[in-house]
């Protein structure tokens, strides 16, 4: 069985250098600017918030948003982990940017053939069994690439190990049922731009659990109005064959 | 009669002006591409063209299976003359709701994947296939007008043959859509606004939907017995008031029901600008139309009729235009106005029904005094009937 592997960010150790970013440009050769908002161009960006440096990505979804809405199955979770994307699939609808509950992907505005651009954890590289470049480039380790349950295990050894250090909660263990991205925070993740009111169920369910009874609802609805139609057109071919039979016994009334 | 000329040419006027505006945004929109023709963002994805083209479009062409499920499958044949333009409209609506769509995706000639490549988790997926479908349902229903004009009465057999068959497939497949674009938005709980997010969105969209085909069938009944100078079908159009009131009543109940339940009455009083638009759009679209359409007086009262069933469409509207726009803003950390070539395109789409509208019922035989209706024999059988009950009970 594949491990699903995972990213554990460690804000208290990021410094803010920026490798992770630059490292991400070259392996997906983007322009090499530096970016401090997720863009087609940056899949990683830092936030400034004071003197804490928060990494933007994608989240890699347990269960991905993006995956169950697009209507032509451009996105995969990956047995790896990752949640990569298929150009050659997109109609360009954008459903995956309107639902995605962290607001990640991005859209090429000015092309007439449009993208969608976002992280894909490097799946590539995870492929031939090497970690993303934006870990290996880390130099604090603020970047940790390795199986998710063993990060999750590390991240709460972490907080356990130095009481005060970080607020007690891994951001991306139950945020919409887990992410492949895990965050330890010195302050409270709200404080730092983190949506703090994600359900820990996975949003798929919620369109699930209407569209599961699709089947039922043809099936039911079928046999329903063909029964009205048929009680109502039989009605009429009824009250038709009474009236005929009427008309003819008051007409041989008349010739009698 | 020349002012009755006058009249029309400045209606052509204005219309060929809109069409223009329409026709610079389409070559802007496929020139430059979406950042170009429209303000949409990253945080902010779909804008009017999904909110009022396709959501509205659809919506509002609701009459056709409405007033279908009405004639065909409860048998109700004194709802006859009017099946005839609320087909044409539902399947001009659907027509246009593809046109907007090809306008807002992306890679617009990609479309037909979703033939191909099926993903059956996702609304978007259902709602494709449903509209597909459905408009291809439409044509079926809309084609005995066309082919009448040229006498291809053996084709006309054929469809009527499979008629109700196809019908109720339409019925099925409207329900499906009209309460799916509403499940479109459960996936947002976090970001649409309290007000309007539930877990019941689809059956909300689904009986608003059923509410606003019946207004929109009184409220164009009205626009084409002036633009055709034809008598009005006031005591149906006053029946269909009633099932609109039906609607609205059960729309409201559930609604209220809902904020309970959710624990959001609170936020009817929260003063803030979500609150005022929500009062606006259940003002307007539901509070006054119930008000006036369950009194029969005024309900029979051409002008009341009329007025509500304008009220009901422009609610309507305000209320796809919440959930799509303004409920979506506060949680997506930006601002978004529809851009000049938006609602350019949009004004051009919607200009553009009117005017196909006006020439189809102009050249075809879409108002018909004597409804021979080829499809439905059961029709003249019925009249037959009642000419025949009243023959014998003078008889009698």
């Amino acid at each position: 069985m594949l491990k699903r592997k995972a990213l554990l960010i460690d804000l208290t150790l990021c410094i803010g250098c920026g490798a992770c970013q630059a490292a991400c440009k070259e392996t997906n050769n983007l322009p090499t600017e530096e970016e401090d908002k997720l863009s087609p161009t940056a899949y990683t960006a830092l936030e400034e918030h004071g003197e804490i440096y928060v990494r933007r990505m994608c989240q890699h979804c347990e269960d991905p948003t993006c995956a169950s809405v697009c209507p032509v199955g451009a996105f995969t979770k990956t047995a790896e982990g990752p949640v990569v994307y298929d150009v050659d699939k997109c109609i360009g609808c954008r459903y995956c940017m309107q639902a995605c509950p962290f607001q990640v992907p991005r859209y090429d505005w000015s092309s007439r053939a449009p993208q969608i651009h976002k992280c894909n954890l490097c799946y590539a590289r995870l492929k031939e069994g090497e970690q993303t470049a934006c870990a290996e480039a880390c130099p604090t380790g603020a970047t940790k690439f390795g199986d998710r349950e063993e990060l999750l295990a590390e991240a709460w050894e972490r907080i356990k190990a130095e009481p005060g250090k970080y607020v007690e909660r891994v951001y991306g263990q139950h945020e919409v049922g887990g992410t492949s991205i895990l965050y330890l925070s010195p302050v409270p993740f709200e404080q730092l731009g983190f949506k703090t009111n994600l359900q820990e169920t996975a949003l798929p369910q919620l369109t699930w659990n209407v569209l599961s009874k699709i089947p039922n609802i043809v099936t039911v609805g079928g046999v329903m109005l063909f029964g009205i139609w048929w009680i109502t057109n039989r009605r009429d071919e009824v009250k038709q064959a009474e009236l005929h039979e009427k008309i003819q016994q008051h007409n041989n009334g008349k010739l009698n | 009669m020349k002012n009755y000329l006058k009249h029309w040419t400045f209606w052509k006027a204005v219309a060929a002006l809109l069409l223009a505006i329409g026709a610079v945004a389409t070559v802007v929109r496929f020139g430059l591409g979406l950042g170009a023709a429209t303000n949409l963002n990253d945080q902010f994805p779909w804008g009017i063209w999904i909110g009022f083209d396709v959501l509205c479009g659809v919506g509002l062409a609701a009459g056709g299976f409405t007033i279908a499920s009405i004639v065909y499958i409860f048998n109700i044949k004194r709802f006859e003359p009017i099946i005839r333009p609320t087909i044409l409209t539902a399947f001009l609506g659907y027509l246009l709701v593809i046109v907007a769509l090809m306008f807002d995706l992306g890679r617009p000639w990609a479309i037909w994947h979703a033939i191909i490549m099926w993903n059956p988790h996702s609304v978007m997926f259902e709602v494709a296939w449903c509209v597909m479908l459905y408009t291809t349902v439409l044509s079926l229903e809309f084609a005995p007008v066309i082919l009448e004009k040229y006498n291809m009465t053996k084709t006309i057999k054929v469809l009527k043959r499979i008629s109700i068959p196809v019908i109720i497939l339409g019925v099925l497949l409207s329900t499906l859509h009209q309460s799916s674009l509403g499940t479109l938005y459960l996936i947002v709980p976090e970001k649409l606004y309290g007000l309007w997010y539930s877990p019941y969105l689809p059956v909300f969209f689904y009986f608003s939907a059923i509410a606003v085909g019946c207004a929109m069938v009184i409220f164009e009944s009205f626009l084409s017995s002036r633009a055709f100078k034809r008598g009005l079908e006031l005591p149906l159009l006053s029946q269909i008031g009633k099932v609109c009131v039906m609607m609205l009543s059960i729309y409201a109940a559930m609604k209220i029901v809902d904020l309970k339940d959710r624990n959001a009455l609170n936020l009817l009083f929260i003063p803030r600008t979500e609150t005022y638009l929500f009062w606006a759009e259940v003002t307007i679209g539901i509070i006054i139309p119930i008000a006036v359409l369950v009194q029969r007086r005024l309900r029979e009262n051409r002008r009341w009729l009329f007025v509500s069933a304008a009220m009901v469409v422009i609610g309507f509207i305000m209320n796809r235009m919440n959930i799509t726009v303004t409920g979506m803003e506060a949680a997506s950390g930006t601002t978004y106005i529809p851009s000049f070539l938006e609602f350019g395109t949009t004004i051009g789409i919607v200009t553009f029904g009117f005017v196909a509208f006006y020439y189809i019922a102009k050249y075809f035989p879409v108002f018909t005094e004597e409804h021979h209706d080829e499809m439905h024999e059961a029709v003249t059988a019925s009249q037959a009937w009642s000419k025949d009950i009243k023959k014998v009970s003078h008889a009698l």
